[in-house]
């Protein structure tokens, strides 16, 4: 598979916290993956292996210890801080474990500001976006509802049409149906499966669940660290 | 509307409680500033009327004659033995017509009055008392203290043989209006006037010592025919009195005395008025400063999860800085409106509640515009700076810290 077409790729990722101290302690020992466009992959492992760590540096909010991370062919290492914030903005979409949706905006503004910080205002174009995800996400009547008025399941589907505002090439999930039952759980995934199938957009999600897991393209396991065993599907 | 504007309105709009009650203290620290400003200013000018009605702004008069030494001879030849102070002589100032036309051109300069005075003797029956004699011609005078204003008996007519008098002279001689009076100068002069108006200046020394006559009498009673011991005049400016005397000195080599010199007490307590309304401004600055600050650094830590979706969400750390400056700088403007509201109503209230003794309000029931604008500019700027470290916090905080324990 030519390099180009890897929406992300880890090279001897390392990260430790509390580096050149007594407690200094690495939590990724050298990570080596890759990930296709509009690849639909589960990251999966025991709690503390590191999973949460290692989307934080893919999601350019920590930098690495040591390693190569490219993110749509560009060297990260090579960024700084107000390019890391550009291609956090343009390219990457986040869904977070605790939704974290901005408690003063209605779920159609919420949905919409990734947009907005990319271009400063807001525009129609926007908002009928922001309408159309979602409508997409079954939301078409809370538009104007405050996540405060929304149930779990609810903000985290505002939280889904959020991470594709921006239409990104890559979206990361942390473990977003993790405090959803069940039932909701599956209709999360599905909508992110179709969502990966509509939009193009690669996912990389955190689960603890393996029957979602069992759903996804392609598993990467994670253990104190270590990349366990990721076949690709295309492999 | 940009995105850093959406956001700061928005966090106000929603931090109800907390929003509201900073926006009270700002703007009730902003009042308190502009109200307390024009109280200050108001006590102030209209005791610098009051005691500037009984007086000009500035006085021009010949210097006093300089102490001569006496000399002693002594073994080592002539020593000065001691400096002996002169009985001061009466003159007139030299060429006083052309000091009088110069001056009255002079920047500040309004209206200017010439006199001549003396001391002197009023006697009537057995009663006699020391007086100062005062010429003046009416109309110029006039215009430097309102004698007209302060008649208590008879009228401002200072005819030949005409003289207005202090109220407390006229008791001690039990004169009224239209009694006659004799006067002896101290150049041994005499003459007889007849009353015609008595005044009360409201300064116990004037009212018992002045004698208010037509210059030429004061002339000849005083032996100096045509002449002009002093040039009274008033200014524009109050505050720039001092300046004028001190160019008139220069100009003239004469001595010259603005209300200042003569009233150090008066100009000492407007300097610890200023001084103190200056301190307690700074205090309400600083109070409202902190109460902002302390408001926001609250928020800033209540929103560290927002803050840390939001930079995931691509917004660069400056951007989060100015949201918070934002809120500030709100703050500060919506109390400056606000505060110059209350203030207005204050200043309002204030005309018909302050009065003086003789009833006429202590403050004017309207504020000049400059208070209003400097106030919304120290309210803005307060807000702004008092935003700075909560905002600088928060740009700095780290969103992996937020999305991990949210
Ligand atoms: N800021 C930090 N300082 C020190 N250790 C950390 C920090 N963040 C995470 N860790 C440690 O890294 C390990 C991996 O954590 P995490 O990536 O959250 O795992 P997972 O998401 O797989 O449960 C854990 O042992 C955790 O305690
Ligand atoms: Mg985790």
């Amino acid at each position: 598979m030519a390099e180009e077409d890897d929406i992300l790729r880890l090279e001897a990722v390392r990260k430790a916290y509390n580096v050149a101290t007594p407690i200094e302690t690495e939590v990724l020992h050298g990570i080596d993956m890759a990930l296709h466009r509009g690849e639909f992959a589960a990251l999966i492992g025991p709690s503390g292996s590191g999973k949460s760590t290692l989307l934080h540096l893919i999601g350019l909010l920590e930098r690495p210890t040591a390693g190569r991370i490219l993110i749509a062919g560009r060297e990260i290492d090579a960024l700084d801080e107000a390019g890391m914030t550009e291609l956090r903005g343009r390219t990457l979409g986040f869904v977070f474990q605790f939704h974290h949706l901005l408690p003063e905006f209605t779920a159609l503004e919420n949905v919409m500001m990734p947009t907005l910080i990319d271009q400063g205002r807001a525009t129609r174009a926007m908002r009928e976006r922001a309408r159309w995800l979602l409508g997409k996400v079954g939301l078409a009547d809370a538009l104007d509802k405050k996540p405060s008025a929304l149930s779990g399941g609810m903000q985290q589907r505002v939280a889904i049409a959020r991470s594709l505002a921006m239409n990104p090439p890559l979206v990361l999930a942390d473990e977003p149906t993790g405090n959803l039952d069940s039932h909701t759980a599956d209709d999360i995934f599905a909508l992110l499966r179709e969502f990966n199938r509509e939009e193009g957009s690669a996912f990389l999600i955190v689960t603890h669940d393996a029957r979602l897991a069992a759903g996804c393209d392609r598993r990467i396991e994670l253990m104190d660290g270590r990349i366990l065993a990721s076949p690709s599907a295309q492999a | 509307m940009p995105f850093e504007w959406i956001l700061a309105l928005r966090f106000l709009r929603e931090g109800r409680m907390q929003t509201a009650l900073i926006m009270a203290g700002t703007t009730v620290g902003v009042a308190v500033i502009i109200f307390i400003s024009a109280l200050m200013n108001g006590l102030q000018a209209s005791l610098a009327s009051r005691t500037l009605s009984t007086q000009a702004h500035v006085t021009v008069r010949v210097p006093d004659d300089a102490p001569t030494p006496v000399l002693a001879r002594g073994d080592t030849g002539i020593i000065a033995a001691h400096i002996e102070p002169r009985v001061q002589r009466l003159r007139s100032i030299d060429q006083w017509e052309q000091v009088y036309r110069q001056v009255a051109l002079l920047p500040h300069v309004v209206d200017v009055s010439p006199l001549t005075t003396g001391s002197g003797f009023a006697f009537r029956g057995n009663a006699s008392k020391a007086i100062a004699i005062m010429g003046i011609l009416p109309e110029r005078y006039e215009r430097i203290v309102r004698i007209g204003d302060k008649l208590t008996a008879g009228q401002f007519r200072v005819g030949p043989g005409e003289a207005v008098i202090g109220c407390e002279l006229a008791n001690d001689l039990g004169a009224t209006v239209g009694d006659r009076i004799r006067i002896l100068s101290s150049e041994n002069r005499d003459d007889v006037f007849r009353i015609t108006g008595v005044f009360d200046l409201g300064v116990k020394d004037l009212n018992r010592r002045w004698v208010i006559m037509a210059q030429r009498n004061a002339q000849s009673l005083l032996d100096l025919s045509g002449g002009v011991t002093h040039i009274d005049l008033t200014v524009d400016d109050i505050f720039a009195a001092e300046s004028v005397a001190t160019r008139i000195a220069s100009l003239t080599g004469l001595t010259a005395e603005s209300w200042m010199a003569v009233n150090t007490q008066l100009l000492t307590a407007f300097k610890n008025q200023t001084m103190t309304t200056r301190t307690v401004r700074v205090f309400l600055i600083l109070i409202v400063a902190l109460g902002i600050a302390s408001v926001l650094v609250v928020s800033v830590v209540q929103k560290q999860r927002e803050i840390g979706i939001l930079r995931a969400m691509g917004t660069s750390p400056r951007r989060i800085m100015w949201v918070f400056l934002i809120q500030g700088g709100l703050v500060g403007a919506s109390g400056a409106l606000l505060g110059s509201g209350l203030a207005a109503l204050m200043v309002y209230g204030a005309s018909f509640a302050l009065r003086q003794s003789d009833g006429s309000p202590l403050i004017s029931g309207s504020i000049e515009p400059a208070y209003y604008l400097s106030a919304a500019a120290v309210a803005i700027l307060t807000g702004l700076l008092a935003a700075v470290a909560p905002a600088r916090r928060a740009a700095k905080m780290d969103p992996v810290e937020a999305i991990r324990y949210g």
